[in-house]
């Protein structure tokens, strides 16, 4: 549970709401005024969501319980999680092994 | 055998789409969960889909926050997640440029990945007038915009009701990883994301949660080397 109050997340909330739709709108309505997209720009767009999910995913699974460790319940699941999402790229087979996975571990240890 | 008369257009966005929604309902169930779980109020929890409309950041927002991120933290890697927004602007641009303030409006706020995928394999394959193309946008970003609210929605209600022994806070990394797999579809990506993921374990120490922007960075500038071996 947070401690940021109720105002603090509605400005939260708020900024981002506007940052996302103006990044959505940007080109769109640059239309004209902007003729080409630069190619660094893009090619930095382009691995933006593989660097940023992979550094969300990171300390989740390898410092589950706070400390940095491979044997945690959380690690080996999502291991599973990933092989799972790896070869079937299946978002509900990905939850579903990952979550079935963990309650496994928890059930047996 | 007959041709069929080709369908209206906003109904051929909803039926295109339709497949990837199965995929959206579980995602937006656990946004909507994990937002009640952070310590968003419920009228909070309820907006924050229809106001930012975009999942993984969502997810990212409510994960930092429940964490107590410092605001500005939250705000940037929220902004920095929907950056990938602004590839799909400039790829739409030759197309929505042309309609009314109004229209790219709408069409901004109804930008997803979901609703891209599927009208630029539209765009790219049936040649049909702007209104046409508008049309089959807004029919698959209504379609998954309607999806997203109803399905975050259920999981809100259900949200405070989740006992804490079931680890459903786990579905967040886990939505997470199901996307990553998604997004790494070749060397550069490949290297944005393992360079992303040691960082990330690397520099999760730092105060405010700056590990992952800084992390994100590195992960970003590691592809972009890493792809033009």
């Amino acid at each position: 549970m947070t401690t940021h109050s109720t105002a603090t997340i509605w400005l939260l909330i708020g900024v981002t709401a506007a940052g996302t739709w103006l990044i959505r709108i940007s080109f769109i309505a640059l239309l004209g005024r902007v003729s080409v997209f630069p190619d660094l720009a893009m090619r930095v767009l382009r691995m933006i969501p593989a660097a940023v999910l992979a550094a969300l995913i990171g300390p989740s699974l390898t410092q589950a319980e706070g400390a940095f460790d491979l044997g945690t319940e959380r690690f080996l699941a999502g291991l599973l999680a990933g092989l799972v999402a790896w070869r079937t790229r299946n978002v509900l087979a990905t939850i579903g092994v990952g979550m079935g996975g963990l309650w496994l571990l928890q059930a047996v240890g | 055998m007959s041709p069929r008369p080709p369908a209206r257009p906003s109904i051929a966005g909803i039926v295109d789409i339709a497949p990837i929604l199965i995929g959206v309902v579980p995602f937006g169930i656990i946004a909507g969960i994990a937002a009640v779980e952070a310590g968003l109020g419920t009228f909070q929890a309820y907006a924050v889909s229809p106001l930012v409309f975009a999942g993984a950041a969502q997810l990212a927002m409510t994960d930092l926050i429940s964490r107590d991120a410092a605001a500005i933290v939250v705000v940037a890697t929220a902004l920095v997640i929907n950056s990938r927004f602004a590839m799909y602007s400039a790829s739409l641009a030759p197309t929505f440029g042309r309609v009314g303030a109004m229209r790219k409006a709408v069409a901004a706020y109804l930008l997803t990945d979901q609703a891209f995928a599927v009208s630029v394999v539209r765009f790219d394959r049936v040649d049909e007038p702007i209104s046409a193309r508008y049309a089959y946008y807004l029919g698959a970003g209504m379609a998954l915009w309607v999806t997203w609210l109803v399905s975050s929605a259920v999981g809100v209600v259900v949200g405070a009701g989740v006992p804490a022994e079931w680890s459903l806070d786990f579905a967040i990394p886990l939505v997470f990883i199901a996307l990553l797999f998604a997004a790494v579809n070749d060397r550069g990506t490949g290297i944005a994301a393992v360079a992303g993921f040691v960082a990330a374990v690397a520099f999760a120490g730092l105060p405010l949660n700056l590990g992952l922007l800084v992390a994100s960075g590195v992960g970003i500038a590691a592809g972009v080397v890493g792809q033009r071996r």
